[in-house]
């Protein structure tokens, strides 16, 4: 039938050829309202914010070790940030990275796991880190979409109960990995590049890859652009939507093994607050709380802007705390920026919903649509809302 | 009736249009209401109606056309604007906050207060006496408005609509989440409320329920009025029903194959099936080459049957076979691998990745074809895209397109191309030219005429019945959720499916109106 196809197809539409319908009007989007345009617009903003560096800090800015400082700290969120990108792409939110990798690196640095490392090799620790990762995000996965739960909720879930786990485990202590090998690969470089960059480096590209040229990654975009019309496509959404838990429970093992190399510890207050730094990252990197749109690229750029903000405070020596300030300003203003310089690709308004006034928002004398839309979450592009994406 | 003949027009709509990207979904609409009606629009889903309403209750702004509000010409810039004239809209998802409680929301922007102080006892008294006056004094004013049923939350949006003082009230479908009782009670209301001169706007599929609460009726069609001012119990339900489903315009239906393809196994088998709530015991299979129609009104469970057939949803009973092989019931994923596809009645909600591009929306059902070791041949991909796009003349043919601003015909082949792509051998069409415009609609038909031709077995799903009939072998009959009849396409009229229709209503045992006890009450 597939060879046959082309050909009587041709005959039919040439005999009935009537014009087209309407609805011709130009695409809508704005001046960088593509992909391209968007990191675009991420690089210009890194650039300034380097300008801003080397004229208050010159030198000190410019240094290599400091660049390379800046990409060290970048890099292990970077790592969670990738996972989290394919999560929030496919329409859900994973609070418990930085719970998931504290356990991680709890289990892969207990007395067994470091006997049994001794004994063997040091990957077993890095076995160990990535497996458990992969089964927290497992039981996320299936709590979500066969549970039916919101992601926000079970992965709240999970980002609890795994520090507790990791706490149980650790016996609240600190564990110190004693495997020299593990901790000299891992603090190590290859020239003169950081081991640990080179991993952010190779899981953005193995990331980029998957999500670009691959069937899962067409099928994360679809299920989190519309998951319904990617059922009726033939997609089953359950079983993907738990692999992007998994995908993301493997980064988490990833990060752990990393900030064990970095720390030379395994603790359950390792990768506290990841999961926001890493959600801010995405957001600022343009991809879309709400699912269906996002690039690697853009979330690359979003987790260093965010360290190179870091970075330019300490070294002006402004307080942690003015940096948090910042880094809430700089979140809101990245989003605000986004819609505007991408405004028809990102105002998801349909005919039909755009205008709905519900009567709450008649009463309360805002226009249609605001109410939704003037939600005060930074992360919800095109007035959706956020944060409890459906499952 | 005559009472209503004295009235000035309350409102008047004069060449409404209001085109959305890709979509005209109103055409030169026409409507006028009078104080003290109640005036029933009618017509099939997609016909405008709801874009009507809107444009009514300012939340879209039309693009051509003329609003006369009591003799003066009006824009109806905002939701507020509409109301401060007096017009309230009841729409059909309930605008309600579930959380507060029913003076909360009757109340809701305009709280009675002092000094920013809401005063509650205020409210509940004042929300007290609109529920009795709107015959429902056992609503508690402090109950919370979610734990009430589904006619009490309506009272309260009746009860808000009142206390904006309103003149006019559209009510979309107010009955579809009542039960027979409730209605009787609804309509004592709508019948108080003309009396004091607000005209009601009715919206609802019921048509005896019409003829029992209407005095006029006006019918959309393909965003159009095809009738106003018909008086509702002079009208014949048949002349309504032909109104709202007879074909406009005359369209090309692509010649029937000369040979009836009885001598091949069925392709599709569905035996027994049945949803609870919606159909039941509907049996039919379908040849390979042979296209089955599924007639009835909306409501019938037409579009039921064609999803669950599907597996988008769990059949309670009965069984679906492809090519002999059973499939499990609710795996939408199993019935495409078993090569059955649909093209579902919302295109936009249902089958299209609206903001990507063409290509990906026509190869995502296919993605396993292009996919080395999970890599994506992405090449290939486009080129096969691009093949589908150029045979089913997709315009513009640019694959890398965002399917949102294709038109309704184009989008309809983007969903076809999609399945074609797929190869399937069962295609289930549920209003396959909906929002498709006259020209493009000979298009779909040739070319769903054509997949029969090459083996396809396919379903077509239509609320217009000439359009099952110009382009079905074999017609189906739904009513009320059970398969009254099954013809040969060519044997059948639009009158005789009408007949079955109602037919098979009756026997359905839906209630039959008491209309003449509440005759006086409006005459």
């Amino acid at each position: 039938m597939s060879s046959s196809t082309t050909a009587t197809t041709g005959e039919v539409t040439g005999g009935s050829a009537a014009p087209a319908g309407r609805g011709r009007e130009p695409r809508g989007p704005g001046l960088m309202a593509g992909p391209v345009g968007r990191n675009l617009g991420l690089v210009v903003a890194l650039v300034i914010l380097c300008v801003v560096g080397l004229i208050t800090a010159g030198d000190r800015f410019a240094d290599v070790d400091n660049v390379l400082t800046i990409l060290r700290g970048a890099s292990i969120v970077g790592v969670v940030s990738i996972g989290m990108t394919f999560v929030i792409i496919g329409g859900g939110i994973d609070l418990s990275v930085g719970a998931i990798a504290a356990l991680s690196s709890v289990w892969a640095t207990t007395l067994a796991t470091q006997q049994l490392a001794e004994d063997v090799h040091w990957i077993v620790m890095v076995v160990t880190a990535l497996v458990v990762g992969a089964v927290a995000g497992l039981v996320n996965g299936v709590v979500i979409a066969y549970g039916k739960l919101a992601a926000f909720i079970a992965t709240l879930a999970m980002l609890t109960a795994a520090r507790g786990l990791a706490e149980i485990l650790a016996n609240r202590r600190t564990q110190i990995v004693r495997d020299s090998d593990f901790l000299d690969f891992f603090s190590g470089d290859v020239l003169g590049v950081p081991t640990l960059v080179i991993i952010f480096a190779l899981v953005s590209v193995a990331g980029w890859v998957l999500l670009n040229r691959t069937t899962f990654g067409r099928r994360t975009f679809a299920v989190g652009g519309n998951a319904e019309a990617a059922r009726l496509a033939g997609i089953r959404v359950q079983r993907h939507t738990v692999k992007l838990y998994v995908l993301s429970g493997i980064t988490c093992g990833i990060a752990a093994v990393m900030i064990m190399g970095r720390t030379t510890t395994g603790s359950s207050t390792h990768g506290t607050l990841w999961e926001l730094e890493a959600i801010a990252a995405v957001v600022i990197g343009g991809t879309l709380l709400i699912g269906g749109r996002g690039t690697i690229v853009g979330t690359v750029l979003g987790v260093i802007i965010f360290f190179t903000l870091g970075n330019v405070f300490t070294l002006n020596d402004l307080s942690s705390s003015a940096q948090a300030v910042a880094r809430g300003i700089i979140i809101v203003a990245a989003v605000l920026l986004q819609q505007r310089l991408a405004t028809g690709s990102f105002t998801f308004r349909r005919p039909g919903d755009g205008g709905s006034p519900t009567g709450a928002a008649v009463a309360q004398g805002s226009p249609a649509g605001a109410v939704s839309g003037g939600t005060s979450d930074p992360g919800g592009p095109g007035g959706a809302r956020p944060g409890l994406p459906p499952t | 009736m005559s009472s209503t003949q004295g009235h000035a027009p309350l409102l008047e709509m004069h060449g409404i249009v209001k085109t959305f990207p890709g979509v005209r979904a109103l055409d030169g609409v026409d409507l006028d209401v009078r104080a003290g009606e109640v005036h029933c629009l009618l017509g099939q889903n997609g016909a405008g109606k709801s874009t009507l309403i809107k444009v009514l209750a300012g939340a879209h702004q039309p693009d051509g056309g003329r609003i006369t509000w009591r003799g003066e010409e009006v824009t109806l810039g905002s939701p507020q604007a509409a109301m401060s004239l007096g017009i309230a809209t009841i729409y059909q998802e309930l605008d309600l906050v579930s959380g507060l409680t029913v003076a909360d929301n009757i109340f809701l922007g305009r709280e009675p207060a002092r000094f920013g102080i809401t005063r509650a006892a205020v409210a509940n008294a004042a929300a007290s006496r609109l529920l009795t006056r709107l015959g429902h004094p056992e609503i508690r004013p402090t109950a919370e408005v979610g734990s009430l049923s589904a006619a009490a939350q309506q009272m309260v949006s009746m009860a808000r609509a009142l206390s904006q003082d309103a003149r006019l009230i559209v009510m979309d479908e107010p009955s579809a989440v009542l039960d027979n009782e409730e209605v009787e009670r609804l309509f004592a209301v709508v019948r108080d409320l003309t009396a004091s001169d607000v005209a009601v706007v009715y919206i609802s599929h019921r048509l005896e329920e019409i003829r029992q609460i209407g005095d006029r009726i006006t019918v959309l069609k393909d965003g159009a009025t095809v009738a106003t001012g018909l008086p509702t119990r002079e009208t014949p339900t048949r002349e309504v029903i032909t109104l709202m489903t007879g074909r406009a315009i005359e369209y090309v239906f692509p010649e029937r194959r000369a040979r009836a393809a009885s001598d091949q196994a069925p392709l599709l088998e569905v035996q027994g099936l049945s949803l609870r709530g919606s159909f039941s015991d509907v049996s039919f299979s379908v040849r390979p080459g042979e296209i089955v129609g599924l007639a009835g009104l909306v409501g019938a469970g037409r579009s039921e049957i064609l999803e669950t057939v599907f597996g988008a949803r769990r059949a309670t009973t009965g069984t679906v076979r492809v090519g002999g092989k059973r499939l499990r019931t609710g795996d939408v994923g199993g019935a495409v691998a078993a090569g059955v596809g649909l093209a579902p009645e919302e295109r936009k909600s249902q089958a299209l990745l609206l903001g990507d591009s063409v290509y990906r929306n026509i190869s995502i059902s296919s993605l396993a074809r292009f996919a080395r070791g999970g890599f994506l041949a992405r090449g290939s991909e486009r080129a096969a895209a691009s093949e589908q796009v150029r045979s089913l003349d997709v315009r513009p043919a640019d694959v890398d397109r965002e399917v949102r601003t294709l038109s309704g015909g184009n989008q309809q082949k983007v969903v076809l191309a999609r399945w074609l792509l797929r190869e399937c051998r069962v295609l289930l069409l549920d209003e396959p030219t909906r929002g498709v415009d006259v020209g493009a609609r000979s298009e779909i038909y040739a070319l769903v005429r054509d997949l029969a031709d090459r083996g396809v077995a396919v379903v077509v799903v239509s609320s217009e019945i000439p359009e099952v009939l110009g382009l079905a072998d074999r017609v189906l009959v739904v009513a009320d959720g059970a398969v009254v009849a099954e013809e040969r396409a060519d044997a059948l009229d639009e009158h005789r499916v009408l007949d079955l229709v109602m037919e098979g209503t009756a026997h359905q045992g839906v209630p039959v109106p008491a209309t003449t006890q509440h005759e006086g009450d409006v005459a």
